[in-house]
């Protein structure tokens, strides 16, 4: 069955390419052989439950982190724009999940105890709190990341470079305290259960697309087969609107802010909504991603939402290719895997091989520092660079060629 | 202050509204005084120039008219309405495109996409589409080079990108910041003959230029300014024979 479908997606990718976008032959079939590739992945015989090198945890994570890589690509890749603060959204996305598909709602003050709210949920009934259906609480999260973004850019985006970048380091900062502390406030207010988290948060339902045979009514909590499909699902919506938005007027936009703001005043782009389009885009990213995270791991911890978060993702943009769609997701799910599995997999062989007892885990940051700056001294472009800058590069070492030929 | 006063406004306007007037602008950059009280006028149909040495407001001006710096005292208008205190992307809305000090193309970007950027404030896509091939006329080389990044092009072919740009947005007051900065002395020529052509074909432009003897070639009227101040003005053919003029800016003794 999903060996079919494999060959099916292969197939309609691949044509669909070639035809429909008049790509080169290699092109679609690269693209086809990623996307069916991304379909069978957690059916593979190479993944596991739960160890060996590729875990479906894992695997799900990736698919979360380059949904992440793909929102922040649209602020720092196409705009241009050096945030450091992306974790904001990630944590509004995931506090959004919590307090909407939980039990949380009784807690929050002592008018709210009896508090028992239900819209197309999949939790019992009888379990008291707001529970809305997942599929409406990803809206919520997306609009509710995208407001934060203009409220957070609307006082920093005036900055240029490495100011914006700091400011944006310390929202990143600022927003995990508020919620560490928002569990007293005055009145006996409750908002976020403090260092204590919120959870368990509701599992996935299907709806009515459990009536497609091997799709399950509501998602388990170790049903990650199904999880992951659904972020692929949201990943695939996240690359159409980044190519959509790319190719129009307001990703011309970002490029010309991204390569001179000065100049694309003066041809009439509005800086400041043009900027502030780009936070509000990719905090959706974001608050999707959020969450859904909230719903994999079942509880919403503040201390989740760190400062390395935004880094790692600013290093998988980075790492795959700054403004670059398709490089976003291949430095995520690269990233990713080393963080969560490659490190401990690739260091007990070697302890193993060594007869050591190395933790390399300590070492995680170190190497990424490592990777980032072998990355700079070797291929600054990432992975994948974007078209342009790999036009330009070619360009210029042709005018390199042609001057060493002329002396 | 040393001025013979060759102006007569009244014949100069011959009946028209001026169509930019900058009045008595101050603008700091701090605490600094860049410019310190420029009055100017530009008539439509006109080519205007400021010349004058490094400095000497030439470029502070151009800024404060489109929007990038903010007067502290005086008023900018356009068309009789007040543009001062507008935003960069509000001027240009206006009908005021300029080609910036420094040309600040987009380097990463095809050529086409900076003539397609220049348009950016326009959705008539025919009229596009007409306006690109005028520029193609007006510089034939940058249609040899459509597909190639502008931050690949030489110097020349980059002030020429940079001008086409402008023109893009099909301004009513064009804005040439140092058109010739940085370019040998025949593509100076070539660049000055297309500006006086795109003049020819209605577009009133206002020429900030280091380069005085050409600049005054072209021009209309001539203001020339020093540390802030407008120290002359008149008639660009005049001040072209004004001794002070030779020999401050035209290098004669």
């Amino acid at each position: 069955m999903v060996a079919i479908t494999t060959l099916a997606i292969f197939l309609l990718v691949a044509a669909g390419l070639h035809f429909l976008n008049k790509a080169s032959l290699q092109k679609a079939a690269i693209g086809g052989v990623a996307m069916a590739v991304a379909f069978a992945l957690p059916h593979l015989w190479f993944t596991t439950e739960t160890d060996g090198y590729l875990p479906l945890f894992t695997i799900v994570l990736c698919a979360v982190y380059a949904l992440f890589a793909l929102g922040l690509n649209i602020v720092v890749g196409f705009a241009g724009l050096l945030d450091l603060g992306y974790v904001a959204f990630f944590l509004v996305g995931a506090y959004v999940g919590a307090w909407f598909m939980s039990d949380f709602a009784v807690n929050v003050s002592k008018h709210t105890l009896t508090m028992n709210f239900h819209f197309l949920d999949a939790a019992s009934h009888k379990i008291p709190g707001i529970h809305l259906s997942f599929w409406i609480v990803i809206v919520i999260a997306g609009i509710v990341a995208a407001f934060a973004g203009v409220v957070i850019g609307a006082p920093t985006l005036r900055l240029k470079s490495d100011y914006l970048a700091l400011v944006t380091l310390g929202f990143g900062e600022i927003l995990p305290e508020v919620f560490r502390n928002s569990d007293q406030l005055p009145g006996n207010l409750n908002l976020t259960n403090g260092t204590k988290g919120i959870g368990p948060v509701d599992r996935v339902g299907m709806g009515f697309l459990h009536i497609i045979p091997g799709i399950p009514k509501t998602i388990v909590s170790s049903d990650y087969r199904t999880k992951y499909y659904v972020i692929l699902v949201f990943c695939g919506l996240f690359v159409w609107v980044s190519v959509k938005l790319r190719d129009g007027r307001l990703g011309r936009a970002w490029m010309a802010i991204r390569e001179d703001e000065l100049a694309a005043s003066l041809m009439g782009v509005p800086l400041m909504r043009t900027k502030l389009w780009s936070y509000a885009v990719g905090a959706v990213a974001g608050g999707v991603g959020g969450a859904f995270y909230a719903t994999i791991v079942g509880t919403v911890n503040v201390d989740t939402f760190t400062f390395s978060f935004s880094i790692i993702v600013l290093c998988a943009v980075i790492l795959g290719g700054m403004g670059n769609v398709w490089g976003a997701i291949l430095g995520a799910v690269v990233i990713t895997w080393f963080n969560y599995t490659g490190l401990t997999w690739i260091g007990a062989k070697i302890n193993n091989a060594a007869g050591t007892k190395f933790n390399f885990i300590n070492l995680q940051f170190g190497l990424f520092g490592l990777v980032l700056v072998l990355m700079m001294l070797f291929r600054p472009e990432g992975f994948i660079p974007a078209a342009r800058s790999k036009q330009v590069k070619k360009a210029e070492q042709q005018t390199l060629a042609n001057l060493e030929v002329g002396e | 202050m040393t001025s013979i006063d060759v102006t007569h406004p009244a014949s100069r306007a011959a009946g028209r509204d001026p169509m930019l007037t900058v009045d008595d602008i101050h603008v700091y950059y701090g605490n600094i005084a860049a410019v310190k009280g420029i009055s100017l006028t530009v008539f439509p149909g006109e080519i205007v120039t400021l010349i004058g040495g490094n400095g000497a407001g030439k470029s502070t001006t151009m800024r404060t008219i489109s929007g990038l710096l903010k007067p502290k005292r005086g008023e900018v208008h356009f068309e009789g309405k007040r543009i001062s205190g507008l935003k960069g992307h509000e001027v240009a809305e206006r009908g005021i495109a300029q080609s910036p000090e420094g040309r600040r193309i987009f380097g990463r970007m095809t050529v086409t996409e900076n003539l397609e950027l220049g348009a950016f404030l326009r959705r008539d896509k025919g009229a596009i589409a007409a306006d690109m091939d005028r520029v193609f006329e007006l510089f034939p080389r940058l249609k040899e080079r459509l597909v190639q990044k502008a931050g690949t092009l030489s110097g020349g072919e980059q002030q020429m990108l940079a001008m086409g740009r402008a023109l893009m947005a099909e301004p009513r007051l064009l804005l040439l910041d140092e058109p010739s900065m940085g370019l040998a002395p025949v593509l100076v020529e070539s660049v000055f003959e297309t500006i006086k052509k795109v003049n020819e074909q209605g577009t009133t432009v206002l020429l900030v230029e280091q380069n005085a003897l050409v600049a005054l070639n072209i021009a209309n009227h001539a203001y020339v300014l020093e540390t802030g101040r407008i120290i002359l003005e008149g008639p660009a053919k005049e001040l072209a024979h004004n001794d002070e003029v030779r020999k401050a800016y035209l290098g004669e003794d």
